[in-house]
């Protein structure tokens, strides 16, 4: 029994990667006119704070910064009960922004279906990209990343968890298997 | 935290921790209704039928506002077009609003209890939206997410509630709610409107609206209705008002920043005077507001109730 | 045709009859009490471990009939009494068309006889259609049969009425039952005045409906010089002007149902329609007061105010349900649950069930008596069962007893020297 566990990031490469993937939002967007990020909760938003902070320091800019929680886009409700439902604060228009859509581990996709669908509901922005830490595959959607900090071939049953520290900060990513 | 009831029956039936999560849950539900599209596909495909055999407005529209912005097919039944008046039993609309299988059923009825017999002998999850002079189960939770919003807590708060308490279930389901979550609560009213025993639930009776009012966070004023008093409870409403009335001079013994709240709707110049009723201190309105989003955290939550077992790993 | 009942416990309060006989019944009447007793040609009933005691009678019932057989109908009220151990039941007059006139009388007495179990006491109304307006004719219903007059259901409301009835049933020597309660303190009341009715939000009784009426109906019975019984009581206060009238010598008695000593109003929670009853179950401080009355006689009699019901009119939303339960088949058990918890002696428990309501209306019976006739009642009072509605004898199954492990059974019922029950 138990699990075995493996760090596949520490510290210092996540540092790297979300540095890599500012560069990469500031080339794609040639700047940081009308970018907003948008963290999916929980996890996202921490990268998402990360990231407004590395795009200050990279172009002397704050981006407008939003959370989305999906819990009521979720198409599991009957399956996995009633989870508790938190807030989604976009504290911007939505209307003609590029939207840098945040999450930590991208999966089967669904949680992105539902943060875009719950986007879409609070306005019509100009286009949505994401930014994810882990790309660990497994797609169930047609949904593809702008940004990757790391590819991480995985088993379905395998588990990887991006762990933060009390001022959310991302710390390390692991993957246990079962 | 899991939520773990099938049915909202009352709020006796609740735990503190089932309460707060109800209002955090509601909290999250109000950004919402702040949208220009104010409409989430959380509760898609399900149906919720408002079976309402007694006169209402407010609820009734406030649950359906609810079911319609958490994207469930909502149908009203109300007492006038309902079969009730062709004399069915209730057994009998039970039976066929279950064969056209709803998930919720939102109920208000004059008998108390009949919520709970729905919830006996039917697979939906019932919603008490009222049963006679026993709960009001979401009118009480808006009422206390309300507080919670003015005042940031529960705990502690002295309430006081005049009226008609022994007719009222928006006072028995205030009463349990505020006791569970640390409130002192103060009930006032004449003799004929406090029932036997009722402050062993847990709150302090008064007779005087001045002993009741004074020093209190939170002043509730209760509708007085005439139907339901009849001619033994009251001499008149114009005594009622003299000697109960809510009015400027009697709030000025509350704390300064106490808030005045009303179920609604407001008999003006009786239970409440104008200058109350639309001076700084109300929070009527914020409590019409609430009412949407608790009602959406109730649907909510109650749809996925009765699977946390199945999912629990 | 002769049947000796051996080994049994004999238990004949009237006499204070408490020992090891055998008793003796020959065609209708009890020939012999005695130890010991030889009757080759008897058929033998052997009685060891059981207590034969006088044919119990319940002086409360409803019968339906006429009116409302699809609750009960005389047949099947009265097989239930036999299979509850009773002998012979008294039947209210609350039926449709209502029994206050000598051709309904007649009616109820023919279709008893023809049925075959309990026997059956007509009771009369006290004024014509229980309208409480004017008399009935009691004298003529009493040469027909009935024991006693009553409006029950209803109270009379009208005091003069009331007076009068009292006067004019005292010239026939006929008691009357009071229904007490004041129906303007009961309003629309449902369940007992208290905290449970606030805490579940339903209209109150007052006890002092019942206590204000009881008074009432006991100081005319004094004026009057008439015979009063009180039917079901369920209040202290009741019991207490009850008991200092008794000691004043009024002419009174009085009764309880098993449900008054058994239940409070707590079994109304989760608005139980089989804990519905007028009056309504009281609080805990009620129901002891109820158990001093039957233990000092203040209550001599325990009937069961046997109110069958059809399922729907239980099957609804608290406030419209039917008032009332079933109860020829519990009150034995009921009855003997009092022993268990030395409130009464078996004794007192039995004379309840026998000479408390045999007196309280001169009925025959309610001892065992050599040359009289023969209702016997057998009873084992270590037998352990399960109340079960569906499995009882009475049409209707509206009981709050459901499921509860009972002690004690009638396992013969003998009327007039014929077996009417036999536990199987």
């Amino acid at each position: 029994m138990g699990k075995s566990e493996t760090i596949i990031l520490d510290e210092a490469a996540i540092s790297r990667a979300l540095t890599r993937i500012a560069h990469e939002i500031l080339e794609h967007n040639h700047g940081t006119e009308n970018v907003a990020l948008v963290g999916i909760r929980t996890g996202g938003d921490h990268l998402a704070l990360y990231l407004q902070k590395r795009l200050q320091d990279i172009e002397g800019v704050t981006v407008p910064l939003g959370t989305v929680d999906i819990t009521m886009y979720r198409d599991d409700l009957a399956s996995r009960g009633s989870l508790p439902v938190g807030k989604t604060d976009i504290p911007f228009p939505l209307d003609g922004k590029r939207i840098i859509l945040v999450d930590d581990v991208l999966f089967t996709g669904r949680t992105i279906r539902a943060a875009m669908d719950a986007l879409m509901d609070i306005g019509r922005p100009q286009n949505i990209q994401l930014a994810v830490l882990i790309d660990r595959g497994h797609r169930e959607l047609p949904i593809r990343p702008d940004f990757v900090g790391r590819n991480v071939p995985t088993a379905s049953s395998e588990q990887v968890m991006v762990r933060f520290d009390d001022r959310q900060l991302p710390v390390e990513v692991c993957l246990s298997k079962p | 935290m899991a939520f773990n009831h099938k049915h909202i029956l009352g709020i006796e039936q609740l735990s503190p921790e089932d309460i707060t999560l109800i209002l955090d849950t509601a909290e999250s539900f109000k950004e919402i209704s702040l949208r220009p599209i104010k409409k989430v596909p959380t509760l898609r495909g399900k149906t919720v039928i408002n079976v309402f055999f007694e006169a209402s407005t407010r609820t009734r529209t406030s649950f359906e506002i609810a079911g319609k912005r958490l994207s469930a097919d909502t149908v009203n039944i109300s007492a006038s077009t309902s079969a009730v008046v062709k004399g069915e039993t209730l057994e009998d609309t039970a039976k066929n609003l279950e064969a056209m299988k709803p998930d919720i059923i939102v109920m208000r009825h004059s008998c108390s209890g009949a919520p709970h017999y729905l919830a006996e002998r039917c697979n939906f999850s019932v919603i008490n939206a009222g049963d006679g002079a026993h709960e009001h189960p979401s009118q009480a939770l808006l009422d206390i997410l309300t507080m919670r919003q003015e005042k940031g807590r529960i705990e502690g708060l002295i309430v006081a509630i005049i009226g008609d308490i022994t007719h009222s279930r928006v006072a028995r389901s205030n009463v349990y709610a505020l006791v569970k979550l640390g409130a002192q609560v103060r009930l006032c009213g004449p003799g004929t409107m406090l029932p036997p025993g009722i402050e062993r639930l847990g709150a302090k009776v008064f007779n005087r609206i001045e002993d009741a009012v004074s020093g209190a966070d939170v002043v509730m004023t209760l509708r007085i209705q005439q139907e339901r008093q009849g001619k033994t409870m009251l001499p008149s409403l114009r005594e009622y008002a003299m000697f109960y009335g809510l009015n400027a001079e009697r709030l000025k013994l509350a704390k300064p920043d106490a808030i005045v709240m009303h179920p609604g709707p407001m008999n003006r110049g009786v239970e409440i005077s104008s200058s109350v009723a639309d001076g700084p201190q109300n929070v009527i309105l914020e409590q019409v507001e609430n009412g949407v989003a608790i009602r959406m955290a109730l649907l909510y939550l109650i749809s996925g109730g009765d699977k946390l077992e199945q999912s629990a790993q | 045709m002769k049947i000796l009942i051996t080994n049994g416990r004999v238990l004949d309060p009237a006499h204070g009859i408490d020992g090891s006989f055998d008793v003796l019944i020959e065609n209708d009447r009890i020939s012999k009490i005695a130890a010991g007793i030889e009757a080759a040609d008897a058929e033998r009933i052997d009685a060891e471990g059981c207590l034969v005691v006088p044919g119990l009678i319940d002086i409360h019932v409803h019968l339906r009939d006429p009116g409302f057989e699809y609750k009960e109908d005389i047949e099947s009220g009265t097989r239930a009494a036999a299979a509850g151990g009773f002998t012979a039941v008294a039947c209210m007059p609350n039926t449709a068309p209502v029994n206050d006139n000598k051709v309904t009388t007649q009616y109820i007495m023919q279709k008893a006889a023809q049925a075959g179990h309990a026997k059956v006491y007509p009771v009369g109304a006290i004024t014509k259609g229980l309208k409480g307006e004017s008399l009935a004719e009691m004298g003529d219903m009493k040469s027909a049969g009935c024991v006693a007059a009553t409006d029950d259901g209803r109270p009379v409301v009208n005091g003069e009425i009331m007076r009068r009835a009292l006067e004019y049933a005292r010239s026939f020597d006929l008691p009357l039952i009071s229904h007490a309660e004041d129906l303007t303190l009961v309003g629309d009341g449902v369940m007992n005045d208290g905290f449970v009715a606030t805490e579940l939000g339903l209209r109150g009784i007052p006890w002092v409906a019942e206590v204000a009426a009881v008074s009432r109906d006991v100081l005319l019975a004094e004026y009057t010089g008439a015979r009063l019984h009180v039917a079901h009581v369920s209040t202290r206060g009741a019991v207490d002007i009850i008991r200092a009238a008794k000691a004043r010598g009024v002419r009174v008695t009085a009764e309880t149902a098993p449900h008054y000593f058994t239940l409070t109003e707590d079994a109304v929670r989760g608005y139980n329609t089989q804990a519905k009853m007028n009056p309504p179950l009281r609080s805990s401080d009620d129901l002891d007061a109820i158990r001093a009355g039957l233990a000092d006689g203040t209550l001599s009699v325990i009937a069961t105010d046997h109110a069958p019901h059809h399922f729907d009119e239980k099957n609804v939303e608290f406030n419209l349900a039917s008032n009332g339960i079933i109860g020829l088949e519990t009150a034995l058990p009921l009855t003997l649950r009092l022993v268990e918890e030395g409130i009464l002696s078996l004794s007192e428990a039995i004379a309840c069930l026998t000479i408390g309501p045999a007196q309280a209306l001169s009925l025959p019976g309610g001892t065992l008596e050599v040359g009289r006739p023969a209702d016997v009642t057998i009873i084992d009072p270590e037998a352990k069962w399960t109340m079960d509605p569906e499995a009882g004898q009475s049409r209707s199954s509206n009981t709050p007893f459901s499921g509860w492990k009972l002690k004690g059974l009638a396992v013969f019922t003998i009327v007039d020297g014929r077996i009417i029950y036999r536990r199987s």
